[in-house]
């Protein structure tokens, strides 16, 4: 599997994710924001956690504008994989490859602590190496983290089987205490946790390995 | 020319940041205040000629994130 992570000025989480992919034995590129097109034949675009521009404007969205995204988004457009993290998810909604908007968390403090997330699904290359309804323990890290998205959108979601993770214990607000969603056709993965901080024995707890080498698994060449 | 953009997020858009203003009113004594949503204002130095919809546009791809925010031009 190849992997390409994208470098935001204030990106701070895109070395742990690449080192997270490779561990699930992905080919890792990492990918300046300048850059106009993605390295050739990438399976899957990681947009890592961090404060993209500083958080100008709003959370991700000056990044969202930013040239390589143009080529993110087209790569989601053809049917291409890509998860955002964390920051990397309010890129996803600012480009509109996500729905919904990333608010400030209801409780107005930066939380960082880990989490229990629910599974609601395991119907996705991200999610397929867990059971649905299995509750696994990802660290969070966020001051605006709380999910908003129109009623209509949250039916929808529910619907169509695209929330991919709930906190078992809302910690910012968001609406169904949604944590994690995926796109209409299932391909990208927007969530406020970061698996790739729970995925060595040295971080305390390896859940979030799962989700990597599930991924792995699925777009390996066949 | 100028224009000045007020960005404000959308009624039923919950606004933690304005409900933390109202509640710390209230315990400064300020009485009857029943809400607070708090925005931002954004001032734009532009060439003469310039129109309001060359600025709407920068609002729909910028400025506002239209999934949670309204805003609204002035032209000065």
């Amino acid at each position: 599997m190849k992997a390409a992570v994208i470098v935001f000025p204030g990106s701070n989480c895109d070395r742990d994710l690449a080192v997270a992919f490779e561990a699930a034995g992905a080919d890792v590129t990492m990918v300046w924001h300048k850059d106009s097109a993605l390295p050739q034949g990438v399976d899957i675009v990681g947009i890592p956690g961090g404060f993209s521009f500083g958080d100008y404007l709003r959370c991700g969205a000056i990044a969202a504008r930013s040239p390589i995204c143009q080529a993110v988004v087209a790569h989601a457009d053809r049917g291409g994989y890509a998860m955002g993290i964390c920051n990397g998810f309010q890129v996803l909604t600012e480009t509109g490859v996500l729905p919904g908007a990333l608010l400030r968390n209801a409780g107005l403090k930066y939380i960082c602590k880990t989490v229990g997330l629910k599974v609601e699904t395991s119907s996705s290359a991200f999610t397929e190496g867990y059971n649905a309804g299995d509750t696994v323990n990802i660290p969070i890290a966020h001051h605006d983290g709380n999910y908003f998205a129109d009623d209509e959108t949250i039916a929808r979601l529910k619907g169509e089987d695209r929330v991919a993770f709930t906190y078992t214990d809302n910690p910012n607000g968001s609406i169904s205490d949604i944590a994690g969603i995926l796109s209409e056709n299932r391909r990208v993965l927007g969530m406020m946790p970061h698996p790739e901080r729970a995925a060595d024995f040295g971080h305390g707890g390896t859940d979030g390995a799962a989700l990597f080498r599930a991924l792995t698994g699925a777009l390996a060449p066949a | 020319m100028k224009a000045r953009i007020h960005v404000m997020l959308k009624n039923g858009v919950l606004d933690p940041q304005g409900e933390a203003v109202r509640h710390a009113l209230g315990s400064m004594g300020f009485d009857g205040v029943q809400g607070v949503r708090q925005g931002k204002v954004i001032e734009l130095d532009l060439d003469d000629g310039a129109t309001e919809a060359q600025v709407g546009e920068m609002c729909e791809k910028l400025l506002a994130n239209t999934v949670i925010e309204s805003y609204q031009i002035e032209m000065i």
